[in-house]
């Protein structure tokens, strides 16, 4: 399945109920359009979709998982960043 | 088919509210079963493939296209079942008919081959259907158009499908380019037969049932001409060779088809999952 013409695609799926775009996996394709349809096939056939992105997967910047913690270490202890610390008044019943 | 005259056909019993001046039951029942036999083999034959496909995320788009067939031909035999008012349902229809008893087009019923055989096949019944299933959308039978319009969309997909496929492999090395247009030369004969009208599709075309299958011809044509001209692939002569599945001539190879999709029912009567 590592055949260099049939490279890897991430597949984002938007649901029916849904605002944005989701990660839903991947597919082996030959270009932009077999992968869309590929994708159709396998991450919608349930209609779980209403809208597709594909994206090579050697296009997507990572973030390097040994720099983890100087990368997301330093927000685990500001929990004054969390809007958890306000009263709500009674009256306001959507938010 | 002298009995298609709308002053007779409004003598016919039963069928849907309001259809009884359509055209008598008994040519609608012959007329839905051609288009029911011919999704319900294709699907059969790309079942076949699930397990066998170049790669899984084929096995699985092949796979979607069979289902979408397959719901045609329910939907298409059970309808046929009833104009035809002798108690047989989509399963007796499907499971227990002999090869001559299917009226679906020689098209369909053509070996799976390898995969530029497959595609191209379904590539030629694709923009075929498209242009069918338009037209009977705007059927005088009702249920027939409900039916037409939930297919066309799914046919729309499959020509995508079909199409995208015969432009990688037609445009693509020597070896499967070679392999395309040999595909393309088989199944060319088969082609006549969508075209060619005999005397029931004449009568049903005259009472807006059905369209005139010649006048599909034009549209196929275009279709399928966009996607050779992309695959660098040569349009064949016409054909005088002439097979008439619609008729109930087959050859060997649905016999083969059949006894595989039909054993189980044969074996164990009324075998239920």
């Amino acid at each position: 399945m590592s055949d260099p013409r049939s490279p890897l695609w991430e597949v984002f799926v938007r649901p029916r109920s849904g605002l944005e775009h989701k990660h839903a996996g991947s597919v082996h394709a030959t270009d932009a359009r077999m992968a869309l349809e590929h994708a159709r096939d396998l991450y919608t056939r349930r209609g779980e979709g209403v809208s597709l992105w594909v994206v090579r997967s050697s296009d997507i910047v990572a973030s390097d998982p040994a720099e983890a913690d100087e990368l997301f270490e330093p927000a685990r202890d500001k929990i004054y960043r969390h809007p958890t610390f306000y009263e709500i008044p009674e009256e306001v019943k959507t938010l | 088919m002298s009995e298609a005259l709308p002053a007779q056909a409004q003598m016919t019993a039963g069928g849907a509210i309001g259809a009884s001046s359509l055209a008598p039951d008994a040519d609608r029942a012959k007329y839905v079963l051609r288009l029911a036999d011919t999704s319900l083999i294709v699907a059969q034959q790309l079942g076949a493939w699930i397990g066998q496909a170049p790669a899984l995320e084929e096995d699985l788009g092949l796979a979607n296209i069979a289902l979408d067939l397959l719901g045609q031909g329910r939907l298409l035999l059970a309808y046929a079942g009833e104009l035809e008012g002798r108690g047989r349902d989509e399963d007796a229809l499907a499971f227990l008919r002999e090869p001559s008893e299917f009226v679906n087009v020689s098209l369909a019923e053509q070996p799976n081959g390898d995969f530029a055989d497959t595609v191209m096949r379904q590539l030629l019944l694709d923009a075929w259907q498209i242009e069918l299933f338009e037209a009977l959308e705007r059927s005088r039978d009702e249920r027939l158009g409900q039916i037409a319009a939930k297919a066309v969309k799914e046919t729309r997909y499959h020509l995508r499908y079909s199409g995208g496929w015969v432009v990688r492999l037609g445009d693509g090395t020597a070896e499967s380019h070679e392999r395309t247009q040999q595909a393309l030369q088989r199944l060319w004969p088969y082609t006549a037969e969508l075209f060619d009208a005999d005397p029931l599709e004449e009568a049903l075309a005259a009472a807006g049932i059905g369209p005139h299958p010649a006048a599909l011809a034009a549209g196929w044509r275009a279709r399928l001409q966009e996607v050779l001209a992309e695959a660098t692939l040569i349009l064949p002569p016409p054909a005088s060779f002439r097979w008439y599945g619609k008729r109930g001539e087959h050859n060997e190879h649905l016999g083969h088809l059949l006894a595989e999709m039909q054993i189980l029912q044969r074996t164990y009567p009324g075998a239920k999952w």
